[in-house]
């Protein structure tokens, strides 16, 4: 038995698929725990959903809602779905801060110098990025149901969840390679937040584009987290939603496609 | 049993090419821009001793332990570490070494336990296997009762114990070593250089990084002593201490000007017969190599005969510097361009 084992391991140049998703699991674990050891890391997670939803809502609500043709409430149903994109996204640069710490520990020779496929590494930190995800939208969607929000089709709210998880995880992959990149964990931070800010405005996340200059609504049709909110709109509450699904979908597998593979590059020869 | 798979993989692997050598090191180069950090280095550690890498921070022995567990590509030159190539074999050497040091660290968040059972899961034991591989390592290195603490509220003795754990799991047959010391009060030393004896026996091969001539001493079975990215002097450790002397006698005159005078009489009496006597001009002090005690004593006598008033006589083992004044004639200082992975100790400390 030992013999077999000792060939196959000996020949095991390339790593097997089970080995994989052991490897991604045991470092998942590792990242679960981190949150189970320091609980306060989920704060953004609880604080964010209910502390934008209130100040949309009350603050801009009322003016917003009546140039949509009715009061606050109109607003809510607007910007509820909005939320949820920008939950995707904020929850997505939180992932490059995390990651450029672990670097500065020196942990991560550790696992480099490990044998394991160095993906591995950074497809556990997406998931548990992914799962915080998840919660920070069950909160949003509890907040938004005692604001007035009416959820008329809840297989739309389950798919445009899907869809913001899938624009979100290929968010990370942008941010991941930046936390690798970047030097240390506070430019990483000033840099997402610049890549950010300009994204999230010049949406239609918080308010209709039509008012919006000719300029910046060229800008914002092509802003991928338009489409995003868009499209969760149309799947919650109803209107129109393929265009901006396939643009969504289009966006999430070009910016993998691109950036997954630098990102794991970048951390495979970082020194 | 849990430790089959790995233990009999080392054995079998070990050493494919039949050679007594467990880590090769031909003409390796790796430069930063102008910095070189490594300049062209041989070595050969031989399977089953300890070799002891001594250099002050920037000579590269950091850059060298780097490039030997794959964290970095050589700009040219070979290494091979129990017969796979550090280029072309990265996964089948990552299998088979344990790196510990000042910068392979634990993760601070995680308990002791944890730590372990994850990197037992990442060289592929089983889930049982790396509890019971978890919970052995930490009752062999003393930690059990802290095993599930944060290692973040551990001692520095106790997070470098459980660092050389975790480099343990996978039963390595390379260890590398990188400055394990450095940073720790002289009792916890002592615990580490313990544990790091006690590897040794059950016959792992060490690469030991170290800026302390003590250290070299106490876990060495040959050294390399590497200046600036170039090999300046290897050997036995016996043979370097001939070399550089066992001990160091410093002696003092009371007048500065005895200084050369008295060197060049120690030397033409030739009590020392090994090496020559150093003017340590800056503290006034001649630094005379001795073997035994009997050369101490005959060094004395000499002086005394000579009527030359002392200050004072001290004996010390030779430090960094002095093994470096005596091989290279210059003290061993650091470099005016800084390595940039050497930056990195600091930060990890």
């Amino acid at each position: 038995m030992s013999a077999t084992t000792t060939i196959t391991a000996t020949a095991d140049a390339r790593i097997p698929l089970r080995g994989h998703l052991r490897h991604t699991g045991a470092l998942m674990r590792r990242n679960l725990l981190w949150i189970r050891q320091d609980p306060e890391s989920m704060a953004d997670a609880v604080l964010f959903p209910i502390v934008f939803t209130l100040l949309f809502v009350y603050v801009f609500g009322g003016s917003i809602g009546q140039s949509l043709g009715g009061g606050q409430d109109a607003y809510v149903q607007y910007v509820v779905p909005g939320m949820l994109a920008m939950m995707g996204m904020t929850m997505a640069q939180g992932v490059g801060t995390g990651f450029n710490q672990d670097f500065n520990t020196g942990v991560m020779d550790r696992f480099r110098s490990l044998p394991i496929g160095r993906g591995s590494v950074l497809f556990a930190k997406i998931a548990v990025e992914l799962l915080r995800m998840l919660f920070a939208t069950a909160v949003l969607m509890v907040v938004a149901l005692l604001v007035g929000f009416d959820i008329t089709n809840w297989g739309g709210l389950l798919a445009s969840v899907a869809l913001s998880v899938v624009f979100g995880s290929a968010l990370m992959w942008v941010f991941l390679t930046l936390g690798v990149v970047m030097k240390n964990a506070q430019s990483v931070q000033a840099m997402g937040f610049l890549v950010l800010m300009p994204l999230q405005f010049g949406s239609s996340i918080f308010a209709p584009t039509q008012s919006m200059p000719g300029w910046l609504q060229n800008f914002t049709d092509y802003n991928p987290l338009s489409a995003l909110a868009d499209a969760a709109r149309g799947l919650m509450i109803g209107g129109p939603v393929a265009h901006d699904l396939w643009l969504t979908l289009g966006w999430s597998v070009v910016l993998t496609a691109v950036m997954a593979p630098i990102a794991i590059h970048k951390f495979r020869t970082k020194t | 049993m849990e430790a089959g798979t790995f233990g009999c993989m080392t054995r079998i692997d070990k050493n494919p090419t039949g050679a007594g050598s467990a880590v090769t090191v031909r003409g390796l180069v790796k430069h930063y821009g102008e910095t070189k950090a490594l300049d062209g280095v041989d070595l050969d550690v031989r399977e089953g001793t300890v070799m002891g890498v001594l250099g002050p921070n920037g000579a590269g022995k950091t850059t060298l332990v780097r490039i030997l567990s794959t964290l970095l590509a050589p700009d040219s030159g070979q290494a091979t570490v129990v017969g796979y190539d550090v280029v072309r074999q990265p996964r089948q050497l990552r299998r088979v070494i344990g790196l510990t040091g000042q910068y392979a660290s634990v993760d601070e968040k995680l308990p002791g336990w944890e730590n372990l059972y994850l990197i037992g899961r990442l060289l592929d034991l089983s889930r049982r296997d790396a509890r019971a591989r978890a919970e052995e390592l930490l009752e062999r290195f003393a930690l059990t009762d802290a095993g599930k603490r944060p290692a973040a509220t551990y001692s520095g003795g106790m997070r470098r114990r459980l660092d050389l754990a975790a480099s343990m799991i996978g039963h390595p047959a390379v260890l590398y070593l990188d400055e394990p010391t450095t940073g720790l009060d002289p009792r916890t030393r002592n615990e580490v250089w313990a544990e790091v004896k006690t590897m040794v026996g059950d016959g792992v091969t060490v690469l030991l990084t170290t800026q302390y001539m003590e250290e070299a001493e106490q876990l060495a079975d040959e050294l390399t002593v590497v200046d600036r990215g170039k090999v300046i002097a290897r050997g036995g450790i016996d043979e370097l201490k001939a070399k550089v002397g066992g001990r160091t006698l410093r002696v003092r005159p009371a007048d500065p000007l005895q200084l050369r005078p008295l060197a060049s009489h120690l030397d033409s009496l030739g009590i020392t017969g090994l090496a020559s006597t150093t003017v340590d001009a800056d503290r006034g002090a001649l630094l005379v190599p001795i073997l035994s005690d009997e050369q101490l004593t005959a060094v004395v006598s000499a002086v005394t005969a000579r009527g030359v008033t002392l200050s004072s006589v001290t004996t010390e083992l030779p430090s960094l510097d002095e093994v470096f004044l005596s091989l290279t004639g210059h003290r061993a200082s650091a470099p005016q361009d800084a390595v940039p992975t050497d930056d990195r100790q600091e930060v990890a400390v």
